[in-house]
């Protein structure tokens, strides 16, 4: 059997992070090709619903980065996805859903190297962890 | 089902088009584009389009406000719950409150796979036994804490409430550490495959636990498991709410009621009273309080007026006039207390009292608590 390859879904936000894995590819600084990534204007505009869909529909884990706290281009961007993942988290521990599968990270624009380290990790981890409980649905026959 | 089925199936050619469920329904109040008699009579012309890709159609409350008038019977929340059903299947979700979550957590829970950590809030303060036949359903709360804690509500307190008054009446519940939600949000919104799986979910394990009684504290729950389940699963238990037990077992055990100097109202829940027709229980339960002053607003009983919202969908102005109207109810008998047992409801009126108003329309005030807060705190320290 193949080995597990985690899926990803990485919401960055337009200015920094999206900006960071764009330099990670001009650069060519290698990562690993697990992750899928869903440009938003701000990280403060992610949704809870948006990283429950991600789980519904089969991400092993979910990636939200944005701009550093002082460089959002929204003011409080930063502050209100802290408030948001913080909230998520409690619920998706009832769920029984390990606390790595969701991550919530600040990359500036000019931290390429960081990006790459953060998939790089994240990838690390999931391996370890196996494949999401909610990934079952997909796969078991109807 | 097609659109012939529901009609069918609802007798909703029986409709005389007197516009009785319009006239008393609380949505068409404020937003004149509601009508359910319209909705009925686009089924029986055959305008589908006109009835189901609508998005009023999950405006309908299911409050069963309108029903009971109906001089041909025609039972119109049922008619709404089976074309949501028609909507969802066309790819027709409505426009969910809190962006959807709670519908999410409702299909995330339908796996198999998952493994709840949904009894953390669980202390040795309460007396819990793997078993007793008797089963205390938790239903949401652990996941409307993080949801609704902006609000300063816990959902979880009455849950502890409960649990605390169960013990001191004498009853150690069997807790479910891997319960799924009751589905009742998504059978009232139309998606009947999450509700079918979460369902067979739930009797497997009721059935495996062996549990003769089930008690709620949510009348949603309630009345998923006895008016829904039947029809689905096979669920061979009795089914009731906290309020039946208290008012059944308050006065015996020798259990004496600390005093609590209040005036207090009482919100009825639609799933609870309109649905279920318990009325008299939750007045008997606050009633048997020393020391209450207990006071009806303006609509009570069947005429009480919903909290504005139903499944947490299409929460929009015309739901938060409608909180506005029954908190001003409430402010006006001058209780100092309105107690409700529906977390739902709560959490609603809660929500509408953070909104500021302005000049031409004021939000009122008043302190909200849930029927079993409320007798935990009679029946001893808190």
């Amino acid at each position: 059997m193949a080995e597990f390859e985690p899926q990803i879904i990485a919401f960055c936000c337009n200015w920094c992070t999206y900006a960071a894995a764009d330099l990670a590819g001009t650069s060519r600084v290698q990562y690993p090709a697990n992750v899928r990534i869903v440009r938003v204007m701000c990280s403060g505009m992610v949704n809870p619903i948006y990283v429950l869909k991600a789980f519904e529909g089969g991400a092993d884990g979910v990636l939200v980065a944005g701009c550093h706290l002082a460089d959002c281009h929204y003011l409080d961007g930063p502050n209100k996805c802290d408030d948001m993942v913080a909230k998520l988290r409690k619920m998706l521990h009832v769920l029984g859903l390990e606390d790595k599968r969701l991550r919530r990270e600040m990359v500036s624009t000019s931290e390429g190297v960081l990006f790459a380290r953060v998939i790089r990790e994240m990838v690390e981890e999931l391996k370890e962890l196996g494949p999401s409980p909610f990934k079952a649905k997909m796969e078991a026959p109807a | 089902m097609n659109l012939e089925d529901i009609v069918q199936k609802t007798k909703t050619y029986y409709c005389l088009e007197c516009g009785k469920c319009t006239s008393i329904c609380p949505v068409s109040r404020y937003d004149s584009g509601f009508s359910p008699r319209m909705m009925i009579e686009h089924a029986l012309l055959g305008f589908e389009d006109d009835l189901v890709h609508n998005n009023k159609l999950f405006s309908c409350l299911t409050c069963y406000t309108c029903q009971p008038e109906c001089p041909s019977d025609v039972d119109f929340p049922v008619f709404v719950r089976e074309a949501r059903g028609m909507a969802q299947d066309s790819g027709q979700h409505g426009i969910c409150a809190h962006s959807g979550q709670l519908q999410s957590l409702a299909r995330l829970m339908t796996n198999p796979a998952v493994r709840q950590n949904r009894l953390d809030w669980l202390s040795n303060e309460y007396r819990v036994s793997d078993k007793s036949d008797v089963l205390f359903w938790v239903g949401c709360a652990p996941y409307f804490e993080p949801i609704f804690e902006d609000l300063e509500f816990s959902a979880l307190d009455i849950a502890r409430a409960s649990l605390k008054t169960m013990n001191l009446l004498g009853i150690e519940p069997r807790l479910l550490p891997n319960e799924r939600c009751c589905g009742h949000d998504a059978l009232w919104t139309g998606d009947i495959e999450t509700f079918k799986k979460l369902a067979e979910h739930n009797a497997a394990q009721i059935k495996e636990a062996g549990v003769k009684k089930i008690v709620f504290s949510c009348p949603e729950g309630y009345r998923t498991f006895k008016m829904d389940y039947p029809d689905y699963v096979d669920l061979d238990c009795e089914v009731v709410h906290l309020s039946e037990l208290l008012a059944e077992k308050i006065g015996q055990n020798g259990l004496k009621l600390k005093e609590v100097r209040k005036k207090v109202t009482y919100q009825d829940p639609c799933r609870l009273g309109r649905h279920m027709g318990i009325y008299d229980a939750p007045r008997k339960v606050i009633e048997s309080i020393p020391g209450i002053e207990f006071v009806e607003m303006q609509h009570s009983g069947r005429e009480s007026i919903c909290c504005g919202t139903s499944a947490f969908t299409n929460c929009d102005a015309y739901s938060n006039a409608l909180r506005a109207e029954r908190l001003s109810e409430a402010r006006a008998t001058g209780a100092d207390l309105l107690i409700t047992a529906c977390p739902k409801c709560q959490t609603h009126l809660k929500c509408a009292m953070t909104d500021k108003g302005d000049e031409h329309r004021a939000i009122p005030k008043i302190e909200i608590r849930d029927l079993a807060n409320l007798v935990a705190e009679a029946i001893g320290e808190k």
